[in-house]
């Protein structure tokens, strides 16, 4: 049994939300480069620039590169071998947040009740904590601060077994179109195929944390992600949805097994502040 | 090469805009987002006054990042447009001639952006610390209990938008796809 302490948990949680929001990450910045290459559109191409310097001055000034700096969404692999002393891991990760944000000049974007709109006393907290325990004494987090503009125009729909994938890709290529320029192209995509309701969505927001480029290890799906790629980014949408070649820096697809009666299917937009940290404990 | 223009805006400045166009904007502009937008828009139907005199104004939508003590403001950059747009056509009949956002507006408010000879510009989503660094001075004009929804004046230098609706009902979203699926024959 492998001991981990809370204050520990909390001040890794606090640095990750800052780098988040400070630190466009490799993969992104990458993805900007290719796409400033082949970006068909003038206007594309200038925005495209415009985001590359904008996330150059974010990391050199240590400010946030958006101003929704999100909510923060963690996937938490604990090791069933952990063992977390004097606090719960809940608790060390919103107070993390909340240091981290409020410290860091971060936004707080979080509201306590989301019908009377009332703040939350802590600040940007509660975060959304997914756990998943696994094997061994480590506890990874992967954190997410995911803006709002993008999780607005995500999608959930349970489509009929005789959709089939031709009914899949429809409502993947519909999603985006009616997004449009409202979900900050262009656009991480992310997909959960299968499961049922709740974890379908939950299979979409997983995606996301996979670094862009790096495809599913299942051929026929990362087959059909190079697919979605070519034609999302032939809607012509473009950079900020003002036209061009550039909607989709990646798409990410997620399955797992599911009812015989169903064929759920989600789609969570990111932004192209695509923003994803990793932390071993 | 963008167009230089500056706010509040003139009659003259509007119809002189075409969607599609690039602009640097200077002057005076009210931030306000959806906190703000409601309570205007129930002191509105309340006959009430509005916490400022929005003539010839241009309101951006943003809730920009606590200032660290060396800045103006915190990062600054645009908010999706339609969930302003139930309030809008009630503020653009009370004379608010732009607006600035990222995103598609209703039908409705792109009918009474053009009944009102009024203009909607979009600011690059997500370049938001760039942006900031056009706006020189902030002074918090009301609603200070609302924190980063509060509205907010700013003095801005050279602000790099795109104008998307313009007062003669065109919209360079709907243009800039078209005319790029036309280039490369997507139909």
């Amino acid at each position: 049994m492998r001991v981990i302490h809370y204050r520990d948990i909390v001040s890794k949680v606090a640095d990750m939300c800052q780098s988040a929001n400070y630190d466009l990450g490799e993969d992104v910045i990458e993805a900007f480069q290719n796409a400033k290459q082949t970006e068909k559109s003038d206007t594309g191409k200038m925005i495209i620039n415009q985001l590359l310097d904008n996330a150059a001055l974010a990391t050199k000034n240590r400010v946030p590169m958006c101003q929704d700096t999100g909510v923060a969404v963690f996937i938490v692999e604990l090791g069933q071998d952990c063992h977390i002393v004097d606090g719960s891991l809940i608790d060390a990760i919103n107070e993390g947040v909340a240091q981290g944000y409020q410290t860091g000049f971060l936004r707080s974007s979080i509201i306590n009740h989301p019908l009377t709109r009332q703040k939350t006393e802590m600040y940007n907290a509660p975060a959304v904590v997914h756990i998943e325990i696994v094997p061994g004494d480590q506890l990874v987090l992967h954190m997410s601060a995911k803006g709002g503009g993008a999780e607005n125009m995500s999608t959930l729909k349970m489509l009929k077994p005789s959709d089939g994938l031709e009914g899949v890709k429809q409502f993947i290529l519909e999603t985006v179109k009616v997004a449009g320029p409202n979900a900050c192209p262009p656009l991480v995509v992310g997909i959960g195929i299968g499961g049922n309701f709740e974890r379908c969505a939950y299979l979409a927001k997983k995606s996301l944390f996979r670094p862009i480029g790096v495809r599913s290890q299942l051929s026929d799906i990362a087959q059909l992600e190079e697919e979605l790629i070519k034609e999302i980014n032939r809607l012509g949408i473009g950079p900020q949805g003002m036209g061009g070649s550039t909607t989709a820096l990646d798409v990410k697809i997620e399955i797992e097994p599911c009812h015989i009666a169903a064929l759920p299917v989600a789609v969570n937009l990111n932004c192209h502040a695509s923003r994803h940290k990793e932390a071993v404990l | 090469m963008p167009i230089h223009i500056t706010a509040p805006l003139t009659a003259e400045i509007i119809e002189n805009l075409k969607a599609g166009d690039a602009v640097l904007l200077s002057g005076t502009i009210y931030t306000a987002r959806d906190a703000a937008h409601k309570r205007m828009y129930e002191a509105c139907l309340a006959g009430k006054a509005l916490p400022f005199d929005i003539t010839n104004q241009v309101i951006y939508y943003v809730g920009p990042t606590p200032a660290k003590d060396n800045q103006v403001i915190g990062s600054a950059g645009p908010t999706t447009s339609e969930r302003m747009d139930k309030y809008t056509p009630t503020l653009l009949d009370l004379g608010l001639k732009g607006m600035i956002g990222k995103g598609y507006r209703s039908d409705e408010v792109k009918s009474s952006i053009k009944n009102n000879r009024a203009i909607y510009f979009a600011a690059i989503g997500g370049s938001a610390a760039l942006i900031a660094q056009c706006i020189k001075r902030v002074e918090v004009v009301a609603y200070e209990d609302l924190g980063t929804e509060a509205i907010r004046k700013l003095e801005v230098e050279n602000m790099p938008l795109i104008v998307i609706n313009d007062a003669t009902g065109q919209d360079y979203y709907e243009l800039g796809v078209a005319a790029f699926r036309e280039a490369e024959e997507i139909n």
